[in-house]
């Protein structure tokens, strides 16, 4: 019975995940053309081996000539590169101290405490980035404050700027930082920095020297559950940067469904998980090596 | 010696529940003091409250003359080897070695540590990660790494707790010769009686955040001030009574068995109620016939239960009036079971305690 | 607690809820500026209750939230029992990455490449196609949560069960599954909230006639703030705060009385 558990879910996924990932990739070296689907070539089932050499002859790599020819796509895929990257570092600078003093709150809190973290998590997304358009917006609640503590005279302009994506995803994807580093420092053996504490390190020096080195599994894990997601971003470039805001998530978008360039859309799609899947193998490998360094 | 590390009337509550409670004691340089106690006794926070990871609710204290209460514990002369080892699992042995030694050079702190890793006798490990050693190499590691900063005392929290019976009492030698050698005061917490025995030059019993008895092995064993510290340190026979007279150290006490005669230096109030602490191993055995010396006590009794344990034998003998007393007796001497027999003890091997 | 560590806590908090807060709070503005205080109302709460495509986009949602979860607990708990009880089987390096994928893999390939595949299927864009989308997305997640818990259990109950003369499926309906339960629970409501948190994937593969909640807020962010948009949001945040909280509860509860340590 064991061996016929994961034939279901085994279906499904070839199914929906797989199977779709293939078409794309598929697509993505298909033309746009004005037919339905609006794409070409379409493969041909009733026309057999013939249909598959046609449809292979057909193929074609414009797509990502468009791709690497067009600064726009080009600036498209370093901008999301660079955003994710900020945000991420944003993330951990951030995350890591709200994570550490969720793993040394008093035990009987520490539940209330964590599930403040996640309530926001659950809570939808778009929402939670529309509340950031009336915080930051010209006549919103971040200049109005500013400019009654006397801090500036005139509104600042932050929606629709690149700050205003930073905000945008250092608030939605912080629950996604904090809690996988929470739960490596909440497991983390308290002797160990008392040790070092014993040892004649200040905290400061028994936080760097002790608990980071030992946090890196959840630091690194939380990285990667953020940035790939930031990578491919759609909503928050959407509603808070501004039009020259170009983030891949953006690009497939309009490429899609204002412009209907299905193909093209597909080859973005190509791109966006190269540059994903890239750094995640590359991360992986950078890590396998230092645990052999340290065996 | 003159005292060294002093704990003045200090005490540590938790909310409601007191963990350390008024409690003084003195250590002499290069002693090696034991608390012993069984868990929840109040003697791991003593440890954290001395190495500074607990503060005091109340009390002081002092080390070599400066007041240690309010500093932190990265500032305190004084280091910790942990039940857990707490080693650093990031780091390899020379590095948790040298961890506390950052204040050196980098060539004086390597030789430290290789001098420490030949003191543990390490030489070859210091670039192993510590997953990858024995509990035995962990151990002296950890004890390496909390020698490092040649502090004035160190406090090991049950440093044999998780070692292996056979290698446990190798290593209380080890221990104690390495304290010989540095001449640095230990103050070791344990549950084991007979680990704080082997290791210890004084011993320290607690009891519910109290220092109930401070003294050597032979004086906690054979003079209990009570029956916590009569039954933490062994076998014994408690017998209650009442005090009737007393000249100098020599006590008589009115029992359900008879009179008694018993040493007490710290013996209650004639006509107060009292009990005898009497140990198994200081009774004599003889037919119901045989006489014993004149100035000895003798009990009659029937034996009841015996188990030969090799060296000795385990009597219970019932008592007239019902109660039983353990006697460990020598074997060889021919009593049997169901025989009556006559136990004897000197007044000397028998301690009255307030009751 | 270091006063550090209650800043950096204290500071987190407030800066995870605040934008929430200005939401709630600004959802009982009398006046229809949105940064402007106008007084006390619920009048945007009842402009809601009247907005007929809304309310009708939010039943949409539930319906494909249920269905989705639903299916999406059933694989996702087959998911979780093969990577976690069925020792090594044949491709399952490949199965655990199309497990994990759908998690971490951006919402706009996700959404571009099913439709593509419902295109290519010629399946009809509509509630078949959403509920598909949600239980592939929500798989994943169940997985994660429900085989956490299965890692936490004690094998050896299992095996005390199977010795004691119990067949695979009484193993699995008697031990294992009640054991798990509080888990699917957890994993149903986080299925759950996905389905009705998605705007990219939905946007994508839903077609006419079957706009979702998001879909419809979205059209209407885009136009600017608007205090009704508040309203429904603080709806929203309520009734999901209530779920969590219940579901923590709950779970938080049986989870100690399970475990027993």
């Amino acid at each position: 019975m064991k061996r016929l558990l994961p034939v279901a879910p085994y279906l499904w996924l070839a199914a929906f995940v797989l199977l779709p990932c293939l078409i794309t990739l598929k697509i993505s070296l298909s033309l746009p053309a004005t037919a339905q689907p609006p794409y070409l070539p379409v493969l041909d089932w009733s026309a057999g081996i013939d249909g598959w050499g046609a449809f292979l002859e057909a193929l074609d790599f414009a797509n990502f000539e468009t791709l690497a020819g067009d600064s726009l796509y080009r600036d498209a895929a370093l901008s999301s590169l660079l955003y994710a990257g900020m945000a991420t570092a944003i993330l951990v600078s951030v995350g890591t101290p709200i994570a550490h003093a969720l793993a040394r709150s008093p035990a009987r809190l520490q539940p209330l405490l964590v599930a403040l973290v996640i309530v926001p998590f659950w809570t939808s997304f778009l929402i939670r980035i529309y509340a950031w358009i009336a915080i930051l917006k010209p006549e919103g609640l971040l200049n109005a404050g500013l400019i009654w503590t006397g801090l500036i005279a005139s509104p600042l302009d932050i929606l629709n700027t690149p700050a205003a994506v930073m905000i945008g995803l250092t608030y939605a994807y912080l629950p996604f930082m904090v809690l996988p580093l929470y739960a490596v420092l909440s497991r983390l053996d308290p002797t160990l920095t008392e040790a070092a504490a014993d040892l004649g390190a200040s905290p400061t020096r028994a936080f760097w020297t002790v608990t980071l080195p030992l946090a890196r599994p959840g630091i690194a894990a939380g990285a990667l559950l953020c940035f790939i997601p930031m990578v491919g971003e759609f909503i928050i470039p959407d509603l808070l940067g501004g039009s020259d805001t170009l983030m891949l998530g953006r690009v497939l978008w309009s490429e899609f469904f204002s412009n209907r360039d299905w193909p093209l859309a597909s080859a973005v799609a190509v791109l966006l998980l190269v540059l994903i899947v890239g750094p995640i193998v590359l991360f992986r490998d950078a890590e396998r090596e230092r645990e052999d360094v340290g065996r | 010696m003159a005292p060294f590390l002093t704990l003045e009337r200090l005490t540590k509550t938790f909310g409601a529940q007191v963990a350390v409670a008024d409690l003084s004691l003195a250590v002499p340089a290069g002693e090696i003091l034991c608390l012993l106690g069984p868990s929840g006794c109040g003697k791991s926070t003593l440890l954290r409250l001395i190495a500074g990871f607990e503060t005091p609710t109340g009390g002081a204290i002092r080390l070599d003359g400066v007041d240690l209460t309010g500093l932190a514990p990265h500032r305190r002369p004084v280091n910790m080897m942990f039940q857990s080892y707490a080693l650093f699992p990031h780091l390899s042995v020379s590095r948790n070695i040298a961890y506390g030694l950052n204040g050196l050079r980098r060539s004086a702190a390597a030789a430290r540590v290789e001098e420490l890793l030949r003191l543990v006798q390490l030489e070859d490990f210091g670039n192993r990660r510590p997953e990858t050693l024995s509990g035995g190499q962990r151990q002296r590691v950890a004890l390496a790494r909390a020698l490092a900063r040649e502090p004035k005392v160190l406090l090991l929290d049950e440093p044999l707790g998780a070692l292996d019976r056979g290698l446990r009492e190798q290593t209380q030698g080890e221990l104690r010769a390495i304290q010989r050698r540095l001449g640095t005061a230990f103050v070791i917490v344990t549950h084991d009686p007979s680990e704080a025995m082997a290791l210890a030059d004084r011993i320290g019993v607690m009891d519910k955040g109290r220092l109930v008895q401070v003294g050597r092995s032979e004086t906690l064993y054979e003079r209990p001030v009570n029956r916590f510290v009569a039954g933490l340190l062994g076998d014994v026979n408690l017998i209650p009574g009442t005090v009737r007279d007393a000249d100098g150290a020599l006590v008589r006490v009115e029992t359900a068995l008879g009179p008694i005669f018993a040493s007490g230096e710290s013996a209650p109030s004639i006509g107060a109620p009292a009990v005898i602490a009497l140990r198994p191993e200081r009774l004599a055995a003889s037919t119901i016939d045989g006489v014993a010396a004149g100035d000895r006590n003798t009990l009659d009794g029937q034996v009841e239960a015996s188990i030969y344990l090799g060296d000795h034998i385990r009597f219970d003998i019932r008592m007239r009036d019902g109660s039983t007393i353990r006697a460990n007796i020598p074997a060889g001497t021919g009593i049997a079971s169901e025989t009556h027999v006559r136990l004897s003890f000197a007044p000397d091997a028998a301690t009255v305690m307030a009751a | 607690m270091s006063v550090l560590n209650r800043l950096s806590l204290g500071l987190g908090l407030v800066f995870l809820y605040a934008p929430i807060a200005v939401l709630v709070v600004f959802s009982f503005n009398a006046s229809s500026l949105v940064t402007v205080w106008g007084g006390f109302s619920t009048r945007w709460y009842g402009v809601l209750v009247n907005d007929g495509p809304l309310i009708a986009a939010a039943l949409v949602s539930l319906k494909v939230a249920s269905l989705a979860a639903l299916v999406a607990t059933l694989l996702g708990t087959l998911a979780a029992l093969a990577l976690n009880r069925s020792g090594r089987f044949t491709g399952r390096g490949g199965f655990t990455g199309l497990v994990y994928a759908p998690m971490v893999m951006p919402e706009v390939i996700t959404g571009l490449s099913l439709l593509l595949l419902f295109v290519g299927l010629g399946l009809d864009r509509g509630l078949v196609t959403l509920v598909i989308a949600h239980a592939t997305l929500g798989l994943g997640f169940v997985a994660v949560v429900v085989g956490a818990r299965l890692k936490g259990l004690d094998g050896s109950l299992e095996e005390a069960a199977a010795d004691l003369g119990a067949g695979p499926f009484r193993v699995f309906a008697t031990v294992t599954l009640p054991l798990i339960a509080p888990s699917l629970v957890a994993a149903f409501l986080l299925a759950f909230t996905l389905s009705l948190d998605d705007l990219v994937i939905a946007s994508f593969v839903s077609g006419p006639g079957a706009t979702t909640l998001p879909m419809r807020l979205y059209s209407q962010v885009r136009l600017g703030v608007n205090p009704e948009i508040n309203a429904a949001s603080t709806l929203l945040v309520g009734g999901v705060t209530v779920v969590v909280l219940a579901a923590s509860f709950l779970t938080g509860r049986r989870g100690v009385g399970n475990q027993g340590t």
